[in-house]
């Protein structure tokens, strides 16, 4: 374990230092995620903000170790103080589930469609509490009424088929939530929901989040959706952190031009009329990143300078960051 | 063979360039012993609306309230089981001896692009070959279709040069519904029927293909109908907006009424489930409960008074009128008709 990684504080619920992710296959290799820094607090919320190929997801599935084995992750990963990236099948086990769980985007794929969802809460509590079956049922039913399923009784002993779409992501966060753990990762989870019930498991998530105290690290691709639910935001492009802070501060000025064109580019109402800001191109492959900002093939404020490194993260005021060597560097450290 | 001649305006500016009456398709669901109709999807249950020239249309609402199927019968990918469709005057499908337009003139001239961008390529025809296949089917010669094809990709931002030859797999995602849109323009249509077009893409990508759709709309002279879940992209795009409900139209109107002055509660509720898109206001109390009912078995009169703050017992037994509220805004609310004899009938009319 590194230095830095040991520095963390009482606090702090998950340190990640110069994490890397690559897949490496016969034809190439492809660079997934490249350095990224994270912090998270006890009870706070994280939205990991990206477009599709970002490397947000697998950050994510990094904290759990939950990327296939060939997938080569360099970097420190602390959870709860632990190392995760130390850690043998037996330990992530009894860590999954108890110290963090994870909702995804699609339920039906989450939950298993030959059980019941009851059965299935009720396991993961066996399984780590080691109670018995009425114990472990009870407590099934205790999640449901938290997650605010409507007739909970009756519906533990639904199939997943059986539930909507609503229900069933509900269903699938009484599951992450059966045995309390600190940190809930959250891949998308409102992403497949129509719009009255996206906001429904939104403001389900946050009332949870604000009872239980959890730390939340929440992935989408929608700005929308991070104003309702973050605390902070990180923003990611081709692999990596280009812009961090508190979510109202960057909502309302991004510093990275990446940042801004997201912003400008997402429709929201009073645009009618206008022409929608854009953000020309499309992002780089990940199979040969140059050593410089990724961003500069696309960006309006590129120069030179640009294209010669990697920018460090440079931070303006205290709390914010971004890559971008056109933001001032105010605060020294 | 040359292709046949452009379509013309017939019916001037006034006329509606498609005028809907009453379409219903209803789905059975088989089953039993000898595959018999258990129950029946009623996925469109008659709907009227028009599409006026030159206009967007944008028809919102959530999963399973029937407007993909709707744009499939507008495209008559499948028949309505009831109900008539009126082209620029002339009926669809219709007996052709009595004015009709036949199903190949149609087709001609009204144009579809799906949600999934891929799925409608042929994977295996490089993107100038899928682009010049239509023109060819009308009339046009080998080398006039492939010409087309070219222009198109011009058109809709990509260079002829270094992407005419490529295969759907070596393009973008953004890339691949510009060409859909180039290929939905081949035949020079006159209606565009927009299913979800930029639901799939990334924000950055969604902007530009916005901003395409409405440069093309302008040199092309288009009129869309643009179904989409995301209310604030149909706001962006649409001249007048329909919103549907368990296969029913409930609100119908120009967008500034529809967004300003919303008079049924489910567009009110679908409004307000909008994310605030400021952090120091967040929303705190989910505008409704639940997911939208099944259709298989939709509620007895009132279709969302199963979900409705105001419902009462009017709501249950009678199936609401289309009240007029002026300027072309109309509400399938009791609330909105003021003989309906809901306690809170008229506040709303104009």
């Amino acid at each position: 374990m590194s230095a830095a990684l040991q520095m963390a504080g009482k606090d702090t619920l998950v340190r990640v230092r110069d994490l890397s992710v690559r897949f490496v296959s016969r034809d190439a290799t492809v660079h997934a995620v490249n350095g990224v820094d994270l912090d998270l607090a006890a009870g706070e919320v994280l939205c990991i903000l990206g477009e599709s190929g970002s490397g947000k997801s697998v950050t994510m599935r990094a904290l759990m170790k939950l990327l296939p084995k060939k997938a080569v992750v360099t970097g420190g990963i602390l959870v709860d103080g632990r190392d995760v990236q130390a850690m043998h099948e037996n330990e992530l086990q009894e860590f999954r589930g108890s110290t963090v769980a994870m909702v995804f985007q699609e339920p039906m794929t989450a939950l298993d469609p030959v059980f019941t969802v009851g059965k299935q809460i009720s396991e993961t509590v066996r399984r780590h509490e080691g109670v018995s079956q009425a114990a472990g049922m009870a407590r099934a039913l205790e999640l449901f009424e938290l997650v605010q399923i409507p007739s909970a009784k009756r519906r533990l002993d639904a199939y997943p088929h059986e539930l909507s779409g609503g229900l069933r992501q509900r269903a699938m966060i009484a599951v992450a939530l059966a045995c309390r753990p600190k940190l809930l990762l959250a891949d998308e989870p409102t992403t497949a929901l129509d719009a009255t019930v996206q906001i429904q498991i939104l403001l389900l998530l946050r009332q949870l989040q604000q009872e239980l105290g959890m730390g939340v690290v929440f992935v989408t691709h929608d700005l929308g959706v991070a104003g309702e639910i973050a605390d902070r935001v990180a923003v990611m492009y081709a692999g990596r952190v280009v812009e961090e802070g508190p979510v109202t501060a960057l909502m309302r000025g991004p510093l990275h031009p990446y940042a801004k064109g997201l912003l400008g580019a997402t429709v929201h109402s009073g645009m009618r009329g206008k022409r929608l800001t854009t953000i020309p191109g499309a992002p780089p492959s990940l199979e040969a990143l140059p050593n410089a900002c990724s961003f500069a093939p696309r960006c309006v404020e590129a120069e030179p300078a640009c294209l010669a490194a990697v920018p460090a993260p440079r931070s303006p005021i205290p709390g914010r960051t971004a890559r971008c060597i056109h933001v001032p560097d105010n605060v020294a450290g | 063979m040359t292709e046949s001649p452009l379509p013309i305006d017939v019916g001037g500016p006034a006329q509606p360039l498609l005028d809907v009456r009453g379409i219903q398709k209803h789905f059975p669901i088989k089953g039993g012993f000898f595959g018999s109709t258990v129950a029946t999807v009623r996925a469109v249950d008659g709907i009227s609306f028009t599409i006026l020239k030159g206009e967007t249309l944008g028809i919102v609402g959530e999963s399973g309230c029937g407007k993909s199927t709707t744009a499939r019968l507008l495209m008559r990918l499948m028949d309505p089981d009831k109900g008539s469709m009126i082209f620029d005057g002339e009926g669809v499908a219709e007996n052709t001896q009595t004015g009709g337009i036949t199903m190949r003139d149609y087709r001609r001239q009204v144009q579809m692009v799906f949600q999934d961008s891929y799925a409608s390529l042929n994977p295996r025809l490089p993107i100038e070959d899928s682009l010049a296949f239509a023109p060819k089917v009308h009339g046009l010669g080998d080398g006039e279709a492939r010409e087309r094809a070219r222009e198109l990709l011009a058109a809709v931002g990509l260079a002829p040069a270094q992407y005419a030859r490529r295969y759907p797999h070596e393009l973008s995602g953004g890339q691949r519904q510009r060409v859909n849109i180039a290929r939905a323009l081949a035949l020079r249509p006159r209606l565009v029927i927009l299913d979800e077009p930029v639901s799939a893409l990334d924000k950055s990508v969604e902007a530009q293909v916005l901003n395409l759709l409405v440069d093309l709309k302008e040199s092309f002279g288009l009129t869309y109908a643009f179904i989409s879940h995301d209310l604030n992209v149909v706001q962006y795009i649409s001249d007048r907006v329909l919103v549907m409900y368990l296969g029913k139209v409930v609100e119908m109107g120009p967008v500034e009424e529809i967004y300003e002055r919303p008079a049924h509660p489910y567009t009110r509720a679908l409004l307000a489930s909008r994310p605030s898109m400021d952090p120091e206001n967040r929303r705190t109390e989910p505008p409704l409960s639940g997911d939208p009912p099944n259709p298989v078995n939709p509620p007895s009169g009132c279709r969302f008074r199963t979900r409705c703050p105001h419902a009462e017992d009017v709501c249950a037994a009678r199936e609401p009128i289309d009240a007029d509220l002026g300027g072309g805004h109309q509400a399938a609310c009791h609330m909105a008709d003021p003989g309906s004899g809901h306690s809170q009938a008229g506040r709303l009319a104009a």
